[in-house]
């Protein structure tokens, strides 16, 4: 443990389509590889399907999909974060699948810089803030508001 | 020395609610004239229970209550009083207060206090042994008007001041007897409640005491008069030295006479879902007072049910055998675990037949485990059943009947999310057979029956179900009546020929009712198909069987447990799908010929010169299929959803099996067509249709 009177946090980091993107690490309850999931029918097409995790059936989201970025073959690398989300309702348990998981870091959380406004073209509400290491750029996202049941309802409503 | 009491409540309650429920049941077997004293012991005892319950819980207005319930019990307990059929009801009224007080005590909401003091008074009145003829307003609210002395007493309770009639109080004189200070009160405590109501001036007499050297500390010789300013009600006071009534003189007493006095909000109070029953009207004692309707806040039931399961409670009392049997089953898997463990160790091929039998009787413990873990689940129907004799006895009273109600095969058990959920149903079955089903007596005379009608609720285990039927020997249905008014309603088609089956199901449809009046107990034309549709939700169906002058036997079929149900699984392209049981009819092969299309989009198969229609699985959840390609050939799945046929197009069966229900709705949410999902023997997840809701989906 340090002394250091700054407050740190933990973020696991995971790469997608090329970025990295980092979550609280206190938010992941296990990573696993990717295996063929249940289709839920007429679902959002980011919702992948449903996993049995020791007797829980859980909802998986490719948040490549759900980013809208170009989707990819699942390989031997690909992951499943599995998230506890926080709801208005209680906890949930959900998965997601990203390219591959990369580092757990400690970031302080003054070195959290906010996340520049991007106006209406990207949806920053999902952005916890932004983090440089290393000269690259990491994007924390707020897992609660990203996964969001009433979030996945809405979007639903879109299409 | 503060303990959290709180952990407590859960237990009080559930006690509470047994307590009542063996008072009920004790003051319907009380004999009026000829009392068994074992009964009024039962009662007494249940009163008593509760009341140093809640006194030690805090709960005062429910100790109070309960004390005069007491104070009244004792003295017939010991003679001193004549069991009579108004002070059966009064005390049947006053269980429903107390449920009703602690219904909300526990949902943290506020007692009724209108209603409290309304039961009150009528216990009041019953000990005082004024009013002869007290009914309380529940069972008949019309007999209010020939006891004045109720009415007084309910109106006084409601009084509420104008709020600019000046100044406002009470002049209170408090004379305690001597030995007040050893039935452990202190007048101190009293003024301090008092001073939270208003603003209290306390005037101490002290000539009464004695010289200090024949004082007896012990003794109180205080009298003090009090003068509490502010809009507080006579009972408020009331309630407060309730706990010394008794070993006092108190005189209370308005300080400025009230000159208007407006109705109170009584109404208002009384939420929107709430059903009122019948006005009572109460004639003021003194002309300044305006009469005002006191409304019998009888709840009804069914509002009342649906209002306490918001917070119904999670907790189970399980037989201790059962958990004994758990333990030695959880026992005999550790053990065979272990052998298993031992053969797995240094395993040898010679070793094969010791571990298929070990795996046998790890298999035959493992079904076992799971069958006395579900039996824990499992509780008597009598939960449900005991509810009805106090129904059928207010209801056949105020509809002047003469009925009896039979129950059989109480103990047949039931998972307890059926129990929970069956109750509403049962009720509205059993109101509509005393309502519609007996006839009055005359009337039963006159058609050469036995004046008592009788109805049976009778419960047993048939397969994997549990038959509830409501048997009753009344009246029976009118076919040729069902559908004049089906016709009248433009419910059906003129031309339509139904089956006696049919035309029975007639009344579960919406806005059905064929009551020539309606009544505030049925025939408002909801509720059978609420019964039906509450029913199916749990996997059940009903049906009936009526024979015009004879009767009608309403049987309702459930399964067992919510938890666990028979499969078939189905395939459709890749994806594995399960269809309940219990809504298939049969199974057919068929090949893409043997459809026709309707109006270029419908399909219906022909099935024995009846048309069905055809829902298409691939169709309607959009599967996509990589490994398996597009047959010509498939398996119709007939299913009943919606009291209709109805054929699921799917590729292939596969097996039936039992499956263990697991929610989509904890990690994700509902979705149209799916009731749940459950886990194959592979370890993947396979989603349970939803036969209704599919045919729903479909039509749209």
């Amino acid at each position: 443990m340090t002394t250091d009177t700054r407050q740190q946090k933990q973020f696991l980091t995971f790469q997608l389509a090329g970025e990295a993107y980092g979550v609280d690490i206190l938010k992941v309850q296990e990573i696993r590889g990717w295996e063929p999931v249940r289709v839920i029918p007429n679902t959002p097409y980011f919702v992948k399907g449903v996993l049995n995790l020791r007797g829980a059936v859980v909802p998986i989201v490719d948040l490549r999909e759900r980013f809208g970025l170009e989707s990819a073959e699942y390989s031997q690398k690909t992951v499943v974060i599995v998230l506890s989300v926080k709801h208005s309702a209680g906890h949930f348990v959900i998965g997601v699948v990203a390219d591959a998981v990369s580092d757990v870091l400690d970031i302080d959380l003054d070195d959290i810089k906010k996340t520049p406004n991007f106006g209406t073209q990207i949806d920053t509400r999902y952005m916890q803030g932004m983090h440089v290491y290393k000269q690259s750029m990491i994007m924390l996202l707020d897992v609660d508001k990203l996964l969001n049941s009433d979030e996945v309802e809405s979007i639903d409503g879109l299409f | 020395m503060s303990i959290d009491m709180s952990q407590f409540h859960q237990v009080f309650f559930e006690e509470c609610f047994e307590g009542l429920e063996a008072m009920e049941s004790g003051l319907l077997t009380l004999d009026v004239g000829d009392v068994d004293s074992e009964v009024i012991n039962t009662i007494f005892r249940a009163a008593h229970s509760i009341k140093g319950g809640s006194g030690t819980f805090g709960f005062t207005v429910v100790a109070e209550y309960t004390h005069i319930m007491e104070t009244l019990l004792d003295e017939m307990r010991d003679g001193r009083r004549q069991v009579t059929q108004p002070a059966v009801n009064v005390l049947l009224g006053s269980v429903d207060c107390l449920r009703e007080m602690l219904a909300s005590i526990q949902n943290e909401q506020d007692v009724d206090e209108v209603s409290v003091a309304q039961h009150k008074a009528a216990l009041e009145a019953v000990l005082n042994g004024v009013v002869s003829e007290v009914v309380v307003p529940v069972a008949a609210p019309k007999v209010i008007n020939e006891a004045p002395k109720v009415q007084v007493a309910a109106a006084e309770v409601t009084v509420q001041e104008d709020d600019d009639a000046g100044e406002q109080g009470w002049k209170i004189s408090f004379c305690p007897y001597l030995d007040l200070l050893k039935t452990g009160n202190d007048p101190v405590r009293l003024f301090r409640e008092l001073n939270e109501l208003g603003e209290l001036t306390a005037t101490v007499n002290a000539q009464d005491v004695p010289k200090f050297y024949e004082l007896d500390p012990e003794e109180c010789n205080l009298s003090w008069d009090l003068k509490l300013v502010g809009n507080v009600s006579s009972d408020e006071i009331k309630e407060i030295f309730s706990w010394v009534e008794g070993d006092c003189e108190l005189e209370i007493q308005p300080i400025a006479k009230p000159k208007v006095i407006k109705p109170a909000p009584v109404v208002e109070a009384v939420q929107a879902d709430i059903e009122i029953d019948e006005p009572a009207q109460i004639v003021a004692a003194e002309p300044e007072i305006i009469a005002k309707p006191v409304i019998d806040t009888k709840k009804d039931p069914e509002a009342d049910a649906s209002k306490t399961a918001v917070k119904a409670s999670s907790s189970i009392r399980v037989d201790t055998e059962k958990i004994d049997a758990l333990i030695n089953m959880v026992g005999e898997v550790v053990i065979t675990q272990s052998m298993l463990g031992l053969v797995g160790e240094n395993f040898t091929m010679d070793k094969v037949g010791q571990l298929k039998r070990g795996l046998a009787q790890l298999e035959r413990h493992t079904r076992d485990l799971q069958q006395s873990v579900m039996n824990i689940r499992m509780l008597p129907i009598s939960f449900v059943f005991s509810r009805f004799p106090r129904l059928v006895h207010d209801i056949s009273s105020k509809l002047n009947k003469k009925i009896t109600l039979k129950l059989v095969g109480e103990n047949t058990e039931v998972d307890k999310a059926v129990v929970e959920l069956i109750n509403d149903p049962l009720v509205h079955l059993i109101r509509n057979s005393l309502d519609h089903g007996i006839e009055m007596p005359e009337e039963r005379i006159a058609a050469g029956k036995p004046e008592t009608g009788t109805i049976e609720l009778k419960a047993y285990h048939r397969g994997g179900h549990i038959v509830i039927e409501i048997i009753d020997d009344g009246r029976g249905l009118n076919k040729d009546k069902l559908l004049a008014k089906a016709l009248e309603k433009g419910l059906i088609d003129e031309n339509i020929q139904l089956t006696e089956k049919q035309i029975y199901e007639l009344i579960f449809m919406p806005g059905f009712s064929t009551a020539e009046q309606l009544t505030d107990i049925s025939g408002r034309g909801v509720g059978m198909d609420v019964v039906r549709r509450n029913i199916q939700s749990l996997g059940g169906n009903i049906e009936i069987i009526s024979e015009l002058g004879k009767g009608t036997t309403i049987a309702i079929h459930l399964p067992l447990t919510l938890a666990i149900l028979d499969g078939q699984s189905v395939a459709v392209g890749d994806e594995i799908y399960i269809v309940p049981l219990v809504s298939i009819v049969e199974s057919i092969n068929i090949t893409e010929k043997m459809l026709n299309k309707v109006a270029g989009k419908g399909e219906t198969f022909r099935l024995r010169g009846e048309y069905l229609p055809i829902i298409r699985m691939r169709g309607i959840f959009n599967v996509q299929s990589i490994n398996k390609p597009k047959s010509t050939e498939g398996v119709i799945v007939v299913v009943e959803g919606q009291g209709a046929l109805c054929g699921f197009l799917v590729d292939e069966l596969l097996g039936q099996q039992q499956v263990v229900i697991k929610s989509l709705e904890a990690n994700y949410r509902r979705v149209e067509g799916v009731s749940g999902a459950t886990i194959l023997g592979d370890g993947s997840v396979a989603l349970i249709l939803d036969v209704p809701g599919l045919v729903r989906l479909s039509v749209r």
